[in-house]
């Protein structure tokens, strides 16, 4: 079944730029997608589109088979969750706890529901010590993690991620791999918009790679992100596994490789085979 | 020569009830390309903060132990007197540029130093072509992407003729390839001017190949300081969470398979050459 | 945000915006004391076409009758005001003389607003900026006044992300009765003002490490010189300044119902 289907839709942004030109696409229930491109390839404004906050100029966006331009942001919000970029953009209470309960409340949840949730949200994301606290005293990566928490808290049936590893350092980006990929193997359908080749290479997506408002591939990740037509052309970097197995092709050797592990499994066999 | 000389540097912000430097010992020679990296909040901004006076002169706190930046006892002179011989480069592009013009903005600290017009003019011109973006002259900041006003950002530090400049995760707003664009720029200065950079990164897939100096931070104190092969290389780094460069880590699997590469590689383009060498042995 | 639009300086050139800025300043000073000179309405009504040739070399017909029309609204309150309580109190000769009263105070005010209209219209940001740091206005305000004006642009556009997020959470900015519609704007302003305080001290960082408050004598990049265009706008100014002050003095002004077949009031 379909959750998000884009139907050749056109957006211009009120200073007369037109940011997405003819794009469709279709997100699956329960399907994990990497949006992908060159800053300023249209890629935040397509998701928006996704929860209403945007609405196309020309074409629709169903949601579960309604055209967001019948339904509020409000509504919508509650099957497509939106994590934003910069979680000082939305952090305004006074605790944690009152920090996710803002969007249970918002959408009619009753005392106990709240309660519950919130006590839910905040064990999901090791935020349970945080409770009390003021979300202002947090450090960058927990602040992150209270903004990541007060969306799924309502349990959206889809989650957007915008840009979710900019400043975050190895260690973090590691587990927010982990928990996005665990996310989605319990259902949720989740999409991220991201220009970290690496972290993609890292969970292997379905990617969908946009360039100047229009996409330009869809599909796998290792044979996406391995294109050296296909990078040149929407500006982006491989990812450096990738571009150190371009230059081993002469050898035999495949090419659309993006994975360490598999990179080295791959060199051990041929050094193996071309010994015995 | 070294041009930085830290010995036992030890800092707590007011207020803070962890210190955010403990022991802090380094030198850098002068012009070295230098990568400072470690996990969030082992104390990388605090001592970036320290190289040109805003700790202890803007924050306030006590800051123990003592650091020389380009002979000048960091505890005895204003960050204004500092600023001359060592800039700094922020993450965020859209918080460093104040004017209304690029030119502007790239004579701020110039007009700020209270040069003559004439020689203000030549230095502004002579930093915009440096970094590549003499048509942007008259843009405003707000028009320009992040790759391009951070581009200005470093400009109108260059402006001021630095021995050193310290870039705080500069491409951090920045997709890949606008990250390169800043380090080949950030590299250029290196080379061509002889200007001593220190780099605060997490993305070293892509700025490691640049650097002579790694230095790896944990908690407040330095963990590991050499040579980047070395450094990389090590199981130490791999234990601190740091983001090793996945070139490195194939390198480290292969040897565990029995695979030895000459050396090892910090770019992608090494690690080609390197397993050309041994695996092409017809 | 289309309020913030007009932040948006576009680079024109013309020969109404090259004029230094302090000339073009005592300009309109000089139309506003003027119009303070007059209760009548003939003088009004020519000061109120005077800066219309510089409008059109200008090129800013469109922005500068959007003024006006904002300014209408304030407008037929003074008339409405002047002559309600000029026919309430009858302090006047006849109803003839007071409608021309009520019509000469709004056409003041219309002056007045026409007159700076057109300065700020024909003065970019950088400009008006560089005139006050030569009239030795001190450099702390200007600089306060230039970086607020960049950032506009850049507060407009993080107040629409903050609002976007926050309706992302399902909060509904239209519904509701008064005070619950100011209430939702809490979620608003709260990250709207933490990020400003952020920001003020990453720049005061930036600041400091271009070598800010290091020289006593600050210098400039830029230098405004007076030129021909100055100089012949000077002199336009010194002689509206005392055709007006003989007008007031040594003419006697014809009122308008003169003009006009008798009124039958």
């Amino acid at each position: 079944m379909a959750t998000i289907e884009v139907n050749d839709i056109y957006f211009t942004y009120p200073t007369g730029v037109e940011a997405l030109k003819g794009v469709s696409l279709t997100i699956r229930d329960g399907e994990f997608v990497a949006i992908m491109g060159q800053n300023g390839a249209g890629k935040t404004t397509l998701v928006k589109n996704f929860n209403g906050l945007l609405r196309p100029s020309k074409g629709k966006v169903l949601v579960d088979g309604v055209s967001t331009k019948d339904v509020s942001v409000a509504k919508l919000a509650r099957t497509v969750g939106f994590v934003f970029q910069n979680p000082d953009h939305q952090l305004f209470s006074e605790t944690v706890e009152e920090e996710i309960a803002f969007a249970l409340r918002n959408f009619g949840f009753d005392a106990a529901t709240v309660e519950k949730r919130v006590t839910w949200a905040l064990n999901l994301l090791d935020l349970t010590d945080y409770r009390k606290t003021s979300p202002f005293m947090l450090s960058g990566g927990e602040r992150k993690r209270v903004a990541l928490a007060s969306v799924l808290a309502w349990d959206p049936k889809v989650v957007i991620l915008d840009e979710p590893t900019i400043g975050q350092d190895h260690r973090q980006k590691e587990n927010l791999r982990q928990f996005i990929v665990q996310l989605n193997e319990q259902g949720k359908t989740v999409v991220i918009v991201t220009h970290d080749v690496e972290f993609v290479a890292e969970c292997s997506p379905r990617v969908v790679l946009m360039r100047e408002g229009m996409i330009i591939a869809d599909g796998e990740a290792k044979r996406i992100l391995t294109d050296t037509t296909l990078a040149l052309e929407a500006s982006i970097v491989p990812p450096q596994i990738a571009q150190i197995f371009h230059g081993l092709t002469f050898l035999g050797l495949p090419s659309d490789v993006i994975d360490v592990s598999e990179a080295k499994k791959i060199l051990v066999e041929y050094a193996r085979g071309s010994q015995g | 020569m070294s041009i930085i000389e830290a010995k036992g540097l030890t800092y707590t912000y007011p207020g803070a009830s962890k210190q955010s430097l403990q022991e802090v010992s380094l030198t850098i020679e002068k012009g070295e390309f230098a990568i400072l990296t470690g996990p969030s909040g082992c104390g990388k901004t605090t001592l970036c903060r320290c190289f040109n006076g805003l700790i202890p002169h803007f924050y306030a706190g006590e800051l123990k132990g003592s650091l020389k930046v380009a002979d000048q006892n960091i505890k005895e002179h204003t960050i204004g007197e500092m600023a001359k011989r060592v800039g700094l480069v922020f993450q965020n592009p859209e918080n460093q540029l104040f004017a209304l013009s690029v030119e502007k903005d790239v004579a701020f600290g110039l007009e700020n130093l209270g040069m003559p017009r004439e020689q203000m003019q030549k230095r502004v011109d002579w930093a915009l072509k440096m970094t590549g973006i003499e048509d942007l002259r008259e843009r405003a900041p707000h028009e320009l992407s992040g790759g391009q006003q951070q581009r200005v950002a470093i400009a109108s530090v260059l402006a001021m003729q630095p021995d050193i400049i310290v870039f705080d995760e500069p491409t951090s707003f920045l997709d890949p390839l606008g990250a390169q664009r800043i380090f080949e720029v950030i590299s250029d200065l290196n080379r061509k001017l002889g200007i001593t950079v220190i780099l605060v990164e997490h993305r070293l897939d892509l700025a490691a190949k640049y650097a002579g100096h790694v230095i790896i931070m944990d908690e407040g104190r330095i963990a590991l300081d050499g040579e980047p092969r070395e450094i990389f290389s090590s199981e130490q780094a791999w234990l601190l969470g740091v983001g090793i460069p996945k070139a490195v880590r194939l390198w480290r699997l292969l040897e565990e398979s029995g695979i030895a590469l000459k050396g090892v590689p910090i770019s992608s383009d090494e690690a080609t050459q390197h397993l050309k060498e041994v695996l092409w042995r017809r | 945000m289309s309020v913030f639009e007009g932040f948006r300086f576009r680079h024109v050139t013309s020969p109404i915006h090259d004029r230094d800025p302090r000339i073009k300043f005592l300009f309109v000073l000089v139309i506003f004391v003027i119009a303070i000179f007059f209760i009548e309405f003939l003088p009004l009504l020519l000061l109120f076409f005077l800066p219309l040739p510089f409008v059109w070399i200008a090129g800013v017909k469109r922005q500068w009758l959007r003024s006006l029309r904002g300014a209408v609204f304030l407008a037929s309150f003074i008339f409405v005001f002047n002559f309600g309580f000029g026919y309430l109190y009858r302090s006047y000769s006849s109803t003839a003389s007071l409608l021309e009263y009520s019509l000469a105070m709004t056409l003041r005010f219309l002056v007045m607003v026409g007159s700076f209209s057109i300065f700020f219209l024909t003065t970019s940001p950088d400009h008006l900026s560089l005139a006050l740091e030569q009239s030795h206005v001190p450099y702390e305000f200007t600089f306060a006044f230039t970086t607020a004006v960049r950032f506009v642009p850049v507060l407009a556009e993080e107040a629409q992300t903050i609002m976007d997020a926050q309706k992302a959470r399902g909060l509904e900015l239209e519904r509701g009765n008064f005070l619950k519609r100011v209430r939702n704007y809490i979620p608003i302003l709260i990250p709207l003002i933490v990020s400003a305080i952020r920001r003020s001290l990453e720049l005061a960082e930036a600041m400091e490490s271009r070598a800010w408050g290091s020289s006593p004598k600050r210098t400039n990049l830029y230098v405004l010189k007076i030129q021909l265009g100055d100089v012949i706008l000077l002199v336009l100014t010194i002689m509206l300044l005392t055709l007006g002050i003989y007008a007031r003095y040594f003419v006697q002004i014809p009122q308008l119902s003169t003009f006009l077949p008798p009124l039958p009031f």
